[in-house]
Parts: C-alpha cells; structure tokens; sequence
C-alpha cells in the first residue's frame, strides 16, 4: 500500500512536471515588413518555423509587424503572453530586440542578421554571405563565355556589398581576366521590392557583355532572373533556392540557411540548452552554400562542381579566407 | 425630377450620420470576418479589449491618437479654405527634419530650452512645405492638390538622400540619423507618471499628447474666435465674396497652407521627440494620408477630430492585436477593415445622407402633425 502510494505520488509529480515543462516552453517569431511570404529573407525564416512545428508539434506564436513601432511593441506583447523565447527577423529589429531583452532578463531571444548587440539572454546570428558568394562566383567565371559576368545588388549597404565583395573574389580566382559589372538597385528599403529596376539593370548589363548575373535584391531579384530568362542568359539565385523560378537560365543559387537559424533557435529553446552570444555562420556551419538539384543539373558540368567543392574544403579548412566587406569597408579586387 | 432633400439637423450630421457611417463598416467587416470562419463579435470585443482595457493598449491606442490628431487639423485647417491639402504626409516628414535639426544645434542647451525651440523647428519647416503650394496656389493657380502629392514626393526624396547620405548614422545598415541629444527628448507618459509615483505601462504614449490637445484648443480658437479664422471660412465659402469684403484672398491662401503645414510638422514631437529619438526613413508611415480620413469623419471641428483620431487610433492598436489574437486573421484583413471604415466615413461619407434626412424630416412632419391632430 505505501508503496504504490509513493508510486502513485511520483507519477503524479513527474506528469505534473511534464505538463508545467510543457506549458513553459511558448516560443514566438517577429517577422519583418516583408512579410512571411515574401519568397526570400522572412520565407526563409518561416520555412525553419514550419520544420519546427511539424517536428515538434509546438505551435509557435507569430506576428508580421506593419510600421516602426510594432516592433518593439510586439516583442514585448509576446513576453506580456508568456514567450519563453522570441526570435526577431532582420537588422531592422535590432534596436527593438535590444530594449526589450534588456528589459526581460529571464526570457530569450534571439535575432538574424545582427552581431554588434550585446545581452546576456540574446542569441545573435550572422552569415558569412561573402563565402557562399565566393562559390557562385567561381560557377559564374567558369559558365561566362562572354568573360564578363554581373552583380545585381538590392539596397546599397555594407551587407549587401559583402555579397559582391565575395562574389567577385570567387570570380577572380576562376578566372582572373573574367569582369564583373556591379550595379546597386537603389539607396532605399524600396530597393528590396522593385522587380522593374532590376531587370533594367540586367538588361544594360547583359547590354554590356555580361552573360552571368547574380542577384542579392530580395524581391528585386524576380526581375534580375526574368530579364535573364527572357535574354536566353544565366541568373544566380540567392538566400532561398530559386533554381526552380527558371529553370535552365538559373546557374545556381547562393543558400543563407536562416531557416537553420531559426530551426535551430527554436530547437535549442525547447530543449533548454539555449546558448547566446554571436554564431557566425559559414561554409564549415552549414550556415551558407550552393544549390544543386534537377533544375541546374544540366548547367553545372562536372569540372565545375569540382572546382566549387574543392573551393568550399578549402574555405572549410581554413586554407583560403574570403575576405568579409564589411570588416575594412573594402574590398580586395576593387 | 426627383424630390429635394431636406436638409439635414445640425445635431445628426455631426453625431448620427458618423455613427451610422462606422455601424455600416463595421457591419461589413463583421461579414467578412464571418466568411474567413471567425467570430465577428468576438473579434470586436478582441479589438476593443486590445486598444483601451488591457495593460499597454490603451498608451498604443493614445500614441497613434497622438498622430492622427495632428495629421487631422493640418487637413481641417486648409479645408475650412476649401484647400485640399494632400500633402500632410510630406509636411510631417520635413517637420521631422526640422525637429532633428535644432535639437542636434541645441545640444548643448537644458530640454527648457531646447525642447521647445525643436517643437518649433518641427513646426516651421512643416509649416514651410505647406507655404510653397499655397504660393503655387494663391499667386501662380497650381492646384493645391496636385502640388502637394507632388510635394509629397520632393520631401521623401529629400529624406531618402539625407538619411541615406549626410545624415546616415556611421556603421548603421537601416538608413537612420544619429540618436538626438537627450535634452530634446519628450518624456513618455510612464516616465511622467513613475514621476509622481504612479505606475503605468511602457508605451511610445508620451508628452506630445498634451501637445495635440492644446493644438486642437488652438485649432477652435483661431478658426472660430479671431479675424483670421474669420478670414479663413470666408475665402472656403466664396472667394469673391470674400475679397468683395476686403479680405485679401492670396495672403489668406498661403497663411492658411503654412498653419496647415506647420500642425502637419508638429506630428514629429510625437515620432522623434517623444518615442524614437531619432529620424527613421518613413516615419510617417501614412498618417498624414489617414489625417484626410480623420478630417472629413471630424467634420473639421475639434471634438470631431479628436473622436476620429481617437478611432484610428484604437483601430491601429485593437487591429495590430486582432492579428496577435487570430492566426487566420492576417496584417492584410487588418488593413481591409481599416480600409472599410476609411470607405465608409471618407468617401462614402454622405450616402446616407439623404434617406437619413427624409427620414427625419418625415418622423418630424408626423410629429407635428400628431401634436396638431
């Protein structure tokens, strides 16, 4: 009898625990202006989340913010809602993140695309876009036949730059006398949206001889690969696969694994070994690399698959560094 | 040809017909949200909750007020001149900029001083994007409406390159200024309450309110109680007429377009003094669009504006947490009932207007008749 009483005891304690365990762990994402069907940046993250969910079978909390100050508002709704951990989406939400972590210390959080916050409970994810370009960049020289390739870039600022900055190093080290044609869409968030513009700058730099474009312009890059669809050229997709917007005339695209980041943010919080500081994540990570699959298979050869993944053991081992923008603010084939 | 109508109370064009122009909105989105599978009442009752009961909405709530009140008078004020002005939007943008720049000047002054003269600055080069239209307009007969929109653009591409070149903060990717100097900071309203011991909420609710209250006193008093505003409802009823009576009706113009400017600039007390210290490329995120809205649903009075702005407010906040609340109502169904209301109570403003006024004409006559019978 007193034993099963203690049995009985313990089980109800350890079902207790299970269920109060269960019922701590609330996570929830922030997702950005884009949207979380924006085919790019926030998809990707959304994309991580749904893995998550149909994993674990734990729904996660979401909000799309539509003006400045939901941002913060919305974190801190989320902690107000008993969020154990909330993850933020994109540099935009770094100042917002900041406050409101610091204001919840028994929370966490977690942010893309930012390295320069600095909170005890704060996970920050940052991608080494400059070596996953490097990649691109070598498919790109050795595909050109024209020996001129292209840059499509969204809006003009030092992420964005590290994009072409290691592209063209990628491109360089194929081939030395391959030229890179760089155009910027514009100086403002508009730049990340405007399909048009970007297949302008194509068509001119296609004008010009370039008959390899790579794009990092959000949703932009529509156009960039369209234009270069419509030419007969090849375009090179970014952050998610995009091989399959047009198939044949996309080379390959250059994957940013945020949708790893925020599986893994998710993952890490559920099972309470929830790390923070800054992840870099690089070639050796996972975080970045190349998409091959039944769209490209044709326009990737042998000879350039090896060189690509000769390129990324060597990045992974440490024997060629890529040189990141926006340590210097400059580039080394300029 | 069909009968005249009657001409409407005072009482129900001012009360009744807004009320019933929001009843019919909200009639319609209940509908909507019924067709996505949701429950309307529910959802209302989420809403309502979400601007004014629980901790925080009603300072969210109070915080967007804030905006629309501002945006709402630079719109009545020209419109009691018959002016359209559009460009609110612009006018709130450089207001920003005039904002930044004297409190980046008076850094080193105490907020007693500096504070002001950057409420000022607001105003003044708000009140500047409005004057050049209403030249335009008074002198040269460019239309008022389309030299704001136009305007509207000037000053965002002004922003985009400031923010993005001379004003860019060093290392910063998202195009924003250098944080102001913090003696032209506004207290929020939870650091004026913690204050004097009372504990509130932290929200972006914050001084510029009393601000927008005082602006709406202002508003009544200049329109209503002095030669100017006299001025002013002359020239919107019948410019000859007006200039018949003395009045010079080009000055009256372009005075009239830079108080409506400078109302439009004081909604950066609100954005850059008061919550985010700093300019932010497209702060005004529509607000001096939505001020139209507000405008025309106030009836250009005080207490009219002050009730719109109230509701745009309580939209924007109760709608930001239908979409926390329900997974299937997404920020687009938000922005589709927001847009219903605007429909209804701006554009739709008088479609009620005539069965309403025979109605009552009607319920009247039989009165009488009853109380002669």
């Amino acid at each position: 009898m007193k034993i099963s009483l203690t049995a009985i005891l313990t089980a109800v304690t350890v079902s207790a625990a299970t269920i109060a365990w269960a019922d701590e762990f609330k996570p929830a994402v922030i997702y950005d202006m884009g949207g979380k069907f924006d085919e790019s940046f926030n998809e990707g993250v959304y994309n991580g989340i749904k893995r998550f969910t149909e994993e674990t079978g734990v729904e996660v909390m979401e909000f799309e913010v539509t003006n400045e100050a939901q941002r913060q508002q919305a974190m801190e709704r989320m902690v107000q809602r008993g969020a154990t951990v909330v993850l933020g989406v994109g540099f935009a939400q770094a100042d917002a993140i900041n406050a409101v972590s610091e204001a919840n210390p028994d929370v966490n959080f977690s942010i893309i695309d930012v390295n320069w916050l600095d909170q005890p409970n704060l996970r920050q994810y940052a991608f080494k876009e400059q070596e996953g370009s490097y990649l691109v960049g070598i498919a790109a020289a050795m595909a050109s036949e024209t020996g001129t390739v292209g840059f499509v870039g969204g809006m003009d600022i030092p992420l964005i730059r590290a994009f072409a900055c290691g592209y063209q190093q990628g491109v360089k080290s194929a081939n030395a006398d391959v030229a890179v044609l760089e155009n910027m869409t514009g100086t403002t968030p508009a730049a990340w949206n405007d399909p048009a513009k970007g297949a302008e700058l194509t068509q001119s730099q296609i004008d010009r001889g370039a008959d390899v474009i790579y794009q990092a312009a959000g949703g932009t890059g529509v156009g960039v690969i369209q234009a270069a669809a419509d030419a007969g050229k090849l375009a090179i997709g970014v952050d998610s696969n995009q091989n399959h917007m047009a198939p044949g005339n996309v080379l390959t695209s250059m994957l940013k694994r945020v949708d790893v980041a925020a599986y893994e943010t998710m993952k890490d919080a559920m099972s309470g070994e929830f790390e923070t500081g800054v992840r870099n994540l690089g070639i050796a990570e996972d975080g970045v690399s190349w998409a091959l699959d039944e769209h490209n298979a044709d326009l990737i050869s042998d000879e350039m698959k090896a060189a690509i993944e000769a390129a990324a053991d060597q990045i992974r081992s440490g024997e060629i560094v890529v040189h990141d923008y926006r340590s210097d603010s400059s580039c080394p084939t300029d | 040809m069909s009968t005249p109508i009657p001409p409407l109370p005072r009482w129900a064009d001012l009360f009744l017909l807004p009320v019933i122009n929001l009843m019919a909105a909200l009639f319609i989105c209940g509908l909507i949200v019924l067709a996505i599978g949701e429950n309307p009442i529910e959802a209302l009752g989420v809403m309502l909750k979400g601007a004014f009961v629980y901790s925080g909405g009603l300072g969210y709530t109070l915080y967007y007020t804030t905006n629309f009140v501002f945006t709402g008078l630079a719109v009545a004020t020209a419109f009691h001149a018959m002016l359209f002005n559009i460009g609110g939007e612009g006018q709130a943008y450089l207001g920003g900029l005039g904002a930044a720049l004297v409190a980046f000047a008076m850094g080193w002054a105490p907020s007693i001083i500096a504070l002001p003269l950057a409420i000022a600055g607001a105003a003044l080069l708000g009140a500047c994007w409005g004057v050049i239209p209403g030249y335009l307009q008074a002198r040269r007969g460019s239309h008022i409406v389309i030299t704001t929109i136009m305007f509207n653009f000037i000053a965002a591409s002004i922003m985009v390159w400031l923010l993005t070149g001379p004003m860019l903060e060093p290392g910063q990717q998202s195009p924003q200024s250098a944080p102001l100097p913090a003696s032209s900071h506004l207290p929020a309203m939870h650091e004026i309450f913690a204050a004097i011991g009372i504990k509130i909420s932290s929200t972006p609710f914050n001084a510029s309110f009393l601000l927008a209250l005082l602006a709406l006193v202002l508003f009544w008093v200049l329109i209503w109680r002095t030669r100017l505003g006299y001025a002013i409802r002359a020239v919107g009823q019948n410019p000859e007429a007006a200039h018949y009576a003395g009045i010079n009706v080009p000055r009256t113009i372009i005075i009239t377009m830079a108080i409506s400017g400078g109302f439009a600039g004081l909604l950066a007390t609100n954005e850059i003094l008061g919550v985010s210290d700093r300019i932010i490329l497209n702060y005004t995120a529509g607000y001096g669009f939505t001020g139209i809205a507000v405008a025309l649903m106030g009836r250009n009075h005080p207490i009219g504006i002050f009730l719109a702005s109230l509701l745009f407010g309580a939209l924007y906040q109760g709608g930001a947490e239908l979409d926390f609340e329900f997974q299937s109502i997404t920020r687009e169904m938000v922005l589709l009932i927001q847009g219903m209301i605007i429909l209804f109570s701006g554009a739709l403003a008088y479609m009620f207007n005539p069965p309403l006024a025979r109605l009552i004409a009607r319920l009247t006559v039989s009165r009488r008749a009853a109380a002669h019978g």
